[in-house]
């Protein structure tokens, strides 16, 4: 088999438009590996609409937003392989993968692009008490089994947490004509997007239950119901608050993790608030050569960030393949100031910023008519006001370059300040 | 009619089974769970003791001290993946110290040569992520991990292989006895049987009262655990024991035999046979006192939690041998820790116990100790991976990302001898499922392998017992296909 000057890890979303990307801008010899048994990832099983309002400028579903790329992939003759798993892959860009076709087999390339997506967090890694029956998924298995197998998964379903996929699937399992008594969020706002609580639950008169979380499964073959208790403000349970919610069925949509296996083993440094690599502007890893994009990176909340995103580092891996660009002598480092959970990107060079860049994060906390300041070493360089912030929604914010001119080994950081009520 | 019918297939009926099944006599397990290993030994510390625990003169120091050296044989002969990476016992104080000594002295009673006691240089060299405070330890370097359900699947298997009937999904109800043989009631079926063993675990009492007024009670003391990433599974190289205390036998930390961390167990007595919940207090109980060997285990890593029980007998000691108000029933009862390290053993015993009803009875020419090999992907070398895809392809298709399991090997154990119906057996046997995702990925293509493989409707499909169905019909679209 011979080898590739690039090789991108994930056939979704992001290695898809990573691809693309590389190969318009002048990398012909391209591998896509993918362990599904199609290309396009998780937007496979994603069959709502409302996909595509930033790249396409129309509301597309899952599969048909992944269509367009499969298409192009296909059209630009880029090659792949499906029902794929990657071994491992070596700070020298070696990659090993298995399938039924090829057996076990070594590639070298010039520049690996990391895209391998993320998975969900678990009742397991969660410890959630009681017993272990089934009826106890998380939200993206049940969205697997009811949206690609075409089955059902229960008829009375509590479902914990407020992630996206929980909150989409509320909404899925009403259409199928299941009961949904509760989404539950441990906090005083959901975790997800606020147009999926309208359209997803209030549309369709599904009770959202704030401040409330899961403290025990019951039934012993199937889920037979759960307890579940209130939270006070520091999201501790309030005793004598529990009650019992009867419930075939428990969908988790408690976080979703970047899968940074692969990562690792080749060397890539985390960042532990991201759960992803450090990169810098180009989505380049501190392995020369190695990029990472979509939600291996950092976990997105709309996938047409993903696509900019990943089109950034397709662009910049074919620059790589194409010049053997050398990494950024001195740069920018970018960091998380006050009520920030992560940045990315996590390091700037200022010579490869054109017009302007692009700051993705997400804010701790629910924040009204606040705004968002960048300060370079200190000092405010751009503010912006939002009448709205919250974990669920990754904010952006861009940075023109003309602030970034000469500023080799500058600190970027980027807070939430909170604007006194006008009534005070 | 069989000569011997056996009442559980955890890991001591198993061995029992597969040792009965060297010599021509008809011999049949009755399980009332889905899997074989589907109570206590399925989840408990996984641990091959090397026996300097038990007090000298008891059935649990003879059985351990002649269990434990058994397993590189057995492990060998049934493909049993088994390493012995030895054990410590760690003391935090000088007065512990001196408890040391005294488990040592035991140990020597007990027959358990291989002991020392290591100062505290020496033990922090061995475990460096060991809290500061700990003086020093007791080390067995012959202390061991196994998977046991990996062990008992592969008993049973091998069991079945040289002539043992399995029949799972069979809760003995009733047991009758006339003059020449047991009519074993389940809720399905009747056996008979000339010889009955009783290796019903916490039931254990409850189906000797079947014969007779129970003379001993099984207490079932429930167990917590945690387990922790493959990514932790480096944090600790040897069994760690605390040093038991008058109040408490402390908790341990240990890696497992596919190299992730486990943290465990407390210890609560129950009257509920069947109450396998994790509680939050009890959970917090085990990390909190997991701090007295390790303030920085990384329970961030924790990818699941569970609960087991141990069979304790009110008679402070294995109950094993011949019911002397009820000949022919023989009972092999209480076997808690070290239960899973006696078992060779006891199967050992319970044989020749049970020979002597036969005379001149001689081991079968055909019986074959060896299992089938177990294809283990994550274990081959490229050369051998290339040489099997080409044969079959299936090995070459990864379904369980985490823990790199194949189609191939979940097929394979589909179709052994005691082979997998349900996602957890397949769990139980290569691991599909174990992993950090637990599942979330591979279920639904473990759920597709089964329907096709076993011929059922994808609904049928159970997590583990035959009630716990995963899914509850098709939705509206695809029932409009069909």
């Amino acid at each position: 088999m011979r080898d590739y000057d690039i090789i991108v890890v994930g056939g979704g979303p992001a290695g898809l438009a990573a691809a693309i990307e590389a190969k318009k801008n002048g990398v012909d010899s391209i591998l896509i590996l993918e362990r599904e048994i199609e290309l396009g990832g998780i937007l496979q099983q994603c069959i709502h609409h409302g996909f595509g309002l930033h790249v396409f400028n129309q509301e597309l579903t899952g599969p048909e937003y992944a269509e367009n790329f499969i298409n192009e992939t296909k059209e630009l003759g880029i090659e792949y392989k499906t029902d794929t798993m990657v071994l491992d892959v070596t700070d020298d860009k070696t990659v090993v993968f298995v399938n039924a076709v090829d057996g076990y087999q070594t590639l070298k390339a010039k520049s690996v692009v990391l895209a391998m997506g993320c998975r969900e967090n678990t009742r397991g890694a969660i410890g959630i008490p009681g017993s272990r029956p089934s009826g106890v998924l998380t939200a993206g298995a049940a969205q697997r089994l009811i949206n690609i197998e075409g089955y059902m998964v229960g008829r009375q379903a509590v479902i914990m947490g407020t992630g996206d996929i929980g909150l989409i699937m509320a909404r899925r399992l009403t259409l199928e004509g299941a009961s949904v008594k509760a989404v539950m969020s441990r906090r005083t706002y959901p975790a997800g997007l606020m147009r999926n609580v309208v359209q997803c639950l209030y549309d369709y008169n599904i009770p959202m239950m704030l401040q409330h979380t899961v403290t025990k499964i019951h039934g012993k073959e199937r889920v037979e119901g759960v307890t579940i208790v209130s939270l006070d403000e520091n999201r501790k349970p309030i005793p004598g608050s529990e009650q019992y919610m009867e419930c075939d069925t428990l969908l988790l949509s408690v976080g979703l993790i970047p899968e940074n296996e692969l990562s690792r083993k080749a060397g890539v440094t985390m960042d532990k608030n991201s759960n992803g690599p450090f990169v810098n502007e180009s989505r380049e890893t501190n392995v020369e050569g190695i990029f990472a994009c979509g939600n291996v990176l950092h976990v997105h909340d709309v996938v047409d960030f993903v696509t900019e995103e990943s089109r950034t580092a397709g662009r910049a891996a074919a620059a790589y393949v194409l010049d053997r660009a050398p990494a950024s002598a001195s740069t920018i480092s970018v960091t998380p100031g006050k009520d920030i959970n992560y940045i990315v990107p996590h390091t700037i060079d200022p010579e490869k910023v054109e017009e302007e860049i692009e700051l993705m994060f997400r804010v701790s906390e629910l924040f009204d008519d606040s705004r968002i300041v960048v300060k370079k070493d200190g000092e405010t360089v751009k503010s912006k006001k939002k009448a709205r912030m919250y974990p669920g929604e990754m904010e952006m914010i861009k940075i023109k370059s003309d602030i970034l001119e000469g500023s080799q080994n500058s600190n970027l950081t980027v807070e939430v300040e909170e604007v006194p009520d006008k009534n005070e | 009619m069989y000569d011997v019918l056996i009442i559980g297939a955890g890991v001591t009926g198993a061995s029992i089974a597969r040792e009965l099944s060297r010599y021509d006599l008809k011999v049949c397990i009755l399980d009332k769970n889905n899997d074989v290993a589907d109570a206590t030994t399925k989840a408990n510390s996984a641990i091959i003791h090397a026996g300097y625990d038990a007090k000298p003169g008891t059935l649990k120091a003879k059985f351990n001290a002649l269990g434990a050296p058994m397993f590189d044989q057995i492990c060998k002969e049934l493909d049993v993946p088994f390493k012995r990476i030895g054990s410590l016992v760690i003391a935090f104080s000088e007065e512990e110290m001196k408890t040391l000594e005294s488990l040592y002295e035991q140990g020597i009673k007990n027959g358990i040569e291989n002991i020392h006691i290591l100062d505290k240089a020496k033990t922090m060299e061995l475990e460096p992520n060991l809290i500061d405070s700990a003086q020093g330890a007791l080390h067995a370097p012959d202390g061991g991990i196994i998977c046991p359900f990996e062990l008992t699947v592969a008993l049973t298997e091998n069991a079945v292989e040289n002539g043992v009937d399995l029949f799972l999904n069979q809760q003995v109800i009733d047991i009758e006895k006339n003059e020449k043989e047991f009519k074993v009631i389940t809720q399905k079926e009747k056996f008979t049987a000339k010889y009955v063993v009783n290796c019903a675990g916490v039931f254990a009492d409850t189906i000797y009262h079947m014969v007779t007024p129970t003379d001993f009670h099984i207490t079932p003391r429930k167990g917590q655990y945690f387990v922790l990433d493959k990514e932790a599974g480096n944090f600790a190289n040897t069994v760690i024991f605390q040093c038991p205390t008058p109040q408490s036998k402390g908790v341990l930390v240990t890696p497992t035999v596919h190299g992730n961390l486990l943290v465990g167990p407390d210890a609560e007595d129950l009257n509920d046979k069947t109450d396998l919940d994790n509680t939050r207090e009890r959970l917090n109980f085990v990390r909190e006192n997991a701090k007295k060997t390790s303030e920085n285990i990384p329970f961030h890593l924790t990818i699941n939690i569970f609960a087991g029980l141990r069979a304790v007998p009110d008679t402070g000691d294995f109950i094993i041998g011949e019911s002397e108000k009820v000949k022919g029933f023989i009972n092999v009862a209480g076997i808690e820790s070290p239960g899973l390290s006696s078992a060779p053993a006891i199967g050992n015993y319970v044989k020749d116990l049970l020979l002597d009803k036969w005379e001149g009875l001689k081991e079968k020419e055909n019986f074959n100790p060896y299992r089938r090999k177990v294809v283990r992907f994550n274990e081959l070398t490229p050369q051998e991976i290339t040489d099997l895809v080409k044969k079959n392809p299936s090995y070459g298709r990864i379904v369980c990302r985490c823990e790199l399991v194949t189609e191939g090997e979940i097929i394979d154990v589909i179709h052994r001898k005691a082979g997998a119906t349900s996602l957890d057996a397949i769990k139980r046997r290569v691991r599909a499922g174990m992993g950090r995702c637990q599942g979330g990925f591979c279920g639904p293509r473990v759920m597709e392998i089964l329907s096709r493989e076993l011929n059922m409707e994808m609904h049928e499909v159970v997590k583990d017992s035959p009630e716990s169905k995963i899914l509850t019909g098709k939705t509206k679209c695809s029932e409009e296909e069909h």
